[in-house]
């Protein structure tokens, strides 16, 4: 049994060389994309834009370094944008219900880690595919928070709270300090732990995983429960920093997180990738939407731009891991 | 080769049950608590109201069959419907309108296709890429704004009949009994049967799964195309956001209509019958006064109980 158990963790550690290897040519694309935008744009190296790029790649990296678990185990989670939405409209009412922030934010959690955790049943104990178990949790929530909210809006809540989102510590804002705070949460469980090696071992060779005496559907279960937690998260940051909450607040979310696992260099087969490389993923689609903003390109370009860049990043890593075999 | 499509296509008897009785419940149900449900207008409205998810469904039905998904579908239809605006708006021809959404589907369908089978790339992460691109395209050609003023001749194609028969509803016939000859009378249904059941078959009898895919997904692609001609007359105008979503409303169909996501095989009656449940579903929701987020919440509890039922069976 150990000898099995051995062998099903022996392909997370051997990638940990070559998943440095890919970390580093995404940071040099990041950095490349930095010098291209600080030639074209004069105020793209401005503190306030850098800060303002920090800021935005925070949000999309929350609902990402969930997701990458999900992904890691050959999984995907579609319903985060929706998990956000809803969730905030929850921790907004309850914030304005009884006017403490610390119960709206551990609504918010909990309702986020509740509906990850019937995603993670919906892919275990029913066995249904999970990307199109989370695309019909996607529907149902987005129907629930309509329905909730009624085209209602939300806003207005304490200063304090508030702070969350857009308040700043030392000249950064407050998200970017969580932001590292998950970074290395995140970077530790799956590197460091055994359930995060487990969770490679799943996603590796599920078979494998399963014989070698791993729980396979309890950690199935812990990683849709975390990403729909951290998707919880997300939306307490959002309402914070937009000071309002509105039904349709997800829908330009869920695309965008998929895109940073994707450039980050975490394989949709699941067992490759790092949370390292979600977050770079996520600065790198932070720094070409920023910086089509910057050169005054229409919003309206964003999803094509973002669909392109979904593409292209699997096709990339398909290719680069191709030659690796 | 016929032989082996008959032996794929499921027991109907074992089929009919499923789909036909969630029909039959419906009905039941909203015939008791919708006033008006019963009336001819509002069944022969639910049917016309159905045509656009029917042009979808059933090539849906086709790609979940090759273990594919096509979650671009609704956004393609809303850019298709944009270009049917647009340029019957600017050539005054309805024709000239089909011939680009049709040419903007199918090039669509086909970019998914090759996405799939050639690259490589997931089915639903590929179709997850050209949603984005599809939808941010139908931001970009209409500004974000609404195509008003079209042709007469695109508008009277839904609203016009046949013989006292709704032209739309003419229109989704024909396509059933195409996608059914397709499916059951050619060599190609087989081998959409064998994409999905065993593609080294395929390879052995010296055919290219990949060619065959790409033309499954294109198939898509260009119905999405012709039912952006119907969306664009329906609406009596071209919208950015219009089908967005609709794609979903067709997996529903596909799932309750019988198809499996897993063993490749595949009931277009099923999916017609699938159609008109969530039809029946929505049409009775909006009758006592639901709003539309519980009619989507509904069809999405729909297609998880579908499905978990599907896997229950798959087991057995």
């Amino acid at each position: 049994m150990t000898d099995i158990s051995k062998e099903a963790m022996m392909p997370s550690r051997s990638f940990l060389s070559q998943d440095a290897i890919q970390v580093f040519y995404r940071l040099l694309a990041a950095l490349l994309i930095c010098a291209v935008l600080a030639v074209l744009s004069d105020s793209f190296l401005s503190l306030g834009n850098i800060l303002n790029v920090l800021r935005q790649a925070s949000l999309t990296f929350f609902i990402a370094s969930g997701l990458t678990l999900v992904v890691l185990t050959a999984g995907l989670d579609l319903s985060v944008g929706a998990n956000v939405a809803l969730s905030a409209c929850i921790a907004g009412t309850v914030i304005h219900k009884t006017g403490s922030p610390a119960l709206g934010i551990l609504t918010g959690l909990a309702c986020g880690g509740i509906v990850g955790l019937l995603n993670g049943i919906m892919v275990t104990a029913l066995r249904i595919p999970s990307f199109i178990a989370t695309y019909g949790m996607l529907w149902v929530l987005n129907g629930l928070t309509y329905w909730y909210m009624a085209g209602e809006t939300l806003h207005g809540f304490p200063a304090g709270f508030r702070q969350i989102g857009s308040g700043y510590l030392f000249g950064l804002p407050i998200p970017v300090y969580l932001l590292l705070v998950f970074l290395g949460i995140g970077t530790l469980f799956a590197q460091r732990t055994i359930w995060g090696q487990e969770i490679y071992a799943i996603g590796a060779n599920p078979v494998a995983a399963r014989l070698s005496g791993i729980p396979v559907a309890r950690r199935l279960l812990l990683v849709y429960a975390v990403s729909g937690t951290m998707a919880g998260l997300a939306s307490i940051i959002f309402l914070s920093r937009l000071n309002s909450a509105e039904a349709d607040i997800g829908e330009s979310l869920t695309l965008p997180a998929i895109a940073a696992v994707l450039i980050g260099g975490t394989s949709l087969f699941g067992g490759v990738g790092t949370v390292f490389g979600t977050f770079i993923g996520a600065l790198i689609l932070t720094l070409v939407l920023n910086g089509m903003n910057l050169l005054s390109v229409s919003a309206n370009w964003q999803p094509l731009v973002t669909g392109i860049i979904v593409i292209l990043a699997v096709w990339l890593d398909m290719k680069t891991r191709r030659r690796a075999q | 080769m016929r032989e082996a499509a008959v032996v794929s296509q499921p027991n109907p008897l074992q089929r009919i049950p499923g789909v036909a009785i969630v029909l039959v419940l419906l009905i039941a149900l909203f015939s008791a608590i919708a006033p008006g449900f019963l009336s001819v207008a509002n069944l022969s409205n639910v049917l016309v109201q159905s045509t656009i998810l029917t042009m979808l469904a059933l090539p849906m039905t086709l790609i979940i069959m090759t273990e594919g998904l096509d979650l671009s579908m609704g956004a393609v239809l809303t850019l298709t419907s944009l270009c049917v605006a647009i340029v019957s708006l600017a050539t005054k021809s309805m024709l000239l309108g089909l011939g680009a959404g049709l040419l903007v589907g199918a090039a669509f369908g086909f970019a998914n296709g090759w996405l799939v089978a050639i690259v490589g790339i997931p089915p639903f992460v590929a179709t997850l890429g050209t949603l984005g691109m599809a939808q941010g395209l139908s931001l970009i050609v209409s500004d974000g704004q609404s195509v008003v003023g079209i042709p007469h001749s695109v508008r009277d194609i839904y609203s016009a009949t046949l013989l006292g028969v709704p032209v739309p509803i003419v229109m989704a016939l024909v396509t059933y009994a195409a996608f059914h000859g397709l499916l059951y009378h050619t060599r190609f249904g087989t081998y959409i049967f064998a994409l999905g059941g065993n593609r080294e078959a395929l390879r052995y009898a010296g055919l290219s799964p990949n060619k065959l895919l790409i033309a499954v997904y294109a198939i898509g692609g260009a119905m999405a195309g012709i039912a952006g001609l119907l969306m664009t007359a329906r609406m009596n105008s071209g919208h950015p956001t219009a089908g967005l979503g609709l794609e979903f409303d067709a997996i529903a169909a596909v799932a309750v209509g019988g198809t499996s996501f897993e063993r490749g095989n595949g009931w277009l009656l099923g999916t017609l019958l699938g159609v008109i449940a969530v039809g029946v579903l929505r049409n009775g929701l909006n009758l006592i006064s639901m709003p539309s987020s519980v009619q989507v919440a509904s069809v999405g509890v729909l297609v998880i109980v579908a499905l978990f039922l599907d896997g229950l069976r798959s087991r057995a």
